[in-house]
């Protein structure tokens, strides 16, 4: 592995003979201790997570609150029933004058509930657009982009998303619908348990509920 | 006829500069990278276009697998030990160094109270086996001890942020029940734990 070279120095030659040191090179075979080094870097690499999770945040109201709701305009709400097996209900406004309203089942595809949410929120979305090219033009600095946005889309005439969950929806479905709160700018939602008059309807939409929630349908 | 002779030549290249550069990049992945932490039931996270990153510090986890099985944690051994210390005067029972320094270990607990001495003593290699994660009781019965979990986490870390991770197919029954003890609690705030997914052009 390492070598000593000895050959250095210039002995056959005739002249003035005065002491001198030998020189001595040592040289050392390096490549073991480079599989070794490469070795370990495919060790961390592979063991290790670079990417770190994302996550989204969400808050909901403290209990109190949720007990006593503020009020909302009927004309700007809109209820989002996720169901079984990802299908997904929706209605505007509230039942009026004893008049159910209309319920429409859709699903998570981009022209399902997307395309509802994009519809009805059209002015803040292009609001934010605006912005976000103001922004991406340099006229805007992030931090003013940010709070201009953020009251773009607290507008008190955009629509009012309530999410209210099945028992026989998925994890996954609240999730794609907070996301789609979030790629279609609706700045006001709130997640909400349903009540018996909405698993109602979407029972009469061919919705199958389970046994705690047809119990309380009975009850209505 | 002349021979030609090849000159025997020592081909010796050096290695020197290559193990600089091994070790170099060998040190960047370890100061960067911070180890997976292993957890007791796998799950996999829906995915959304949010981007904001997860604190390592700071934080308690509740894990839920696609069964309904519930598990929490909290960052830092010392926290971990105070937690289970907390937990154990609660519920009557009382722990020793060594389970305590067990359970410290551990980033995520699935383990009823009642259970959980004998569960500490089990060799490391059984601690992993999901018949002996049960979850921990959190129906809305008599014995919530998710509560009492969420409520002595928060009483040792006033700052820790709740992360709840959970199965894509995990029904929403479960997280319901969850958010409403976590609501009742007075926590308000969670961080839904996501995998990354391309925002869509509008």
């Amino acid at each position: 592995m390492a070598e000593i070279n000895t050959s250095g120095g210039d002995h056959g030659k005739k002249g003035k003979h005065k002491p001198k040191a030998k020189k001595v090179t040592v040289r050392v075979d390096m490549t073991p201790m480079v599989d070794l080094g490469f070795l370990l870097i495919n060790f961390f690499m592979l063991t290790t997570s670079i990417i770190k999770p994302q996550t989204m945040e969400i808050s909901v109201p403290s209990k109190e609150k949720s007990d006593n709701p503020p009020p909302i305009k009927n004309s700007l709400a809109i209820t989002i029933i996720p169901g079984k097996d990802n299908t997904v209900y929706y209605y505007f406004g509230a039942p009026q004058n004893g008049k159910d309203p209309d319920i429409i089942k859709t699903d998570y595809s981009k022209n399902g509930l997307r395309k509802m949410l994009l519809d009805r929120n059209a002015n803040v979305i292009a609001k934010v657009a605006e912005l976000k090219k103001k922004n991406e033009a340099k006229q805007m600095n992030d931090s003013i982009y940010k709070k201009e946005a953020m009251r773009a889309r607290a507008d008190m005439n955009a629509p009012m998303v309530i999410i209210k969950a099945t028992n026989s929806s998925t994890y996954s479905n609240l999730v794609d619908v907070l996301d789609e709160m979030q790629i279609c700018n609706i700045g006001r939602y709130a997640i909400v348990d349903i009540t018996a008059y909405d698993l109602k309807l979407v029972k009469d939409k061919g919705e199958a509920l389970d046994a705690a929630e047809t119990e309380q349908v009975n009850k209505l | 006829m002349p021979k030609v002779k090849v000159a025997k030549k020592d081909l010796w290249i050096d290695m020197t500069p290559m193990c600089d550069m091994a070790f170099l990049l060998l040190d960047f992945f370890i100061m960067t990278s911070s180890f997976t932490a292993q957890e007791p039931v796998q799950v996999s996270t829906p995915s959304s276009v949010s981007e904001i990153k997860i604190p390592e510090t700071n934080i308690m986890t509740v894990l839920i697998d696609k069964d309904g099985k519930v598990f929490f944690g909290i960052d830092g051994q010392d926290n971990r030990k105070d937690l289970l210390r907390k937990m154990g005067e609660l519920n009557g029972i009382e722990f020793t160094d060594k389970e305590l320094k067990t359970f410290s270990v551990l980033n995520l607990t699935g383990v009823p109270m009642n259970l959980m001495k004998p569960f500490l003593d089990l060799p490391k290699e059984q601690r992993d086996n999901p018949a002996n994660n049960p979850g921990i009781p959190s129906d809305d019965s008599t014995n919530n001890e998710f509560k009492q979990w969420v409520s002595a986490a928060r009483a040792i870390n006033m700052k820790a942020k709740i992360a709840i991770k959970s199965d894509r197919s995990t029904p929403y029954k479960v997280i319901k029940n969850i958010m409403g003890t976590m609501q009742n609690l007075q926590e308000n705030r969670y961080n839904l734990i996501t995998s990354l997914e391309m925002s869509p052009d509008k």
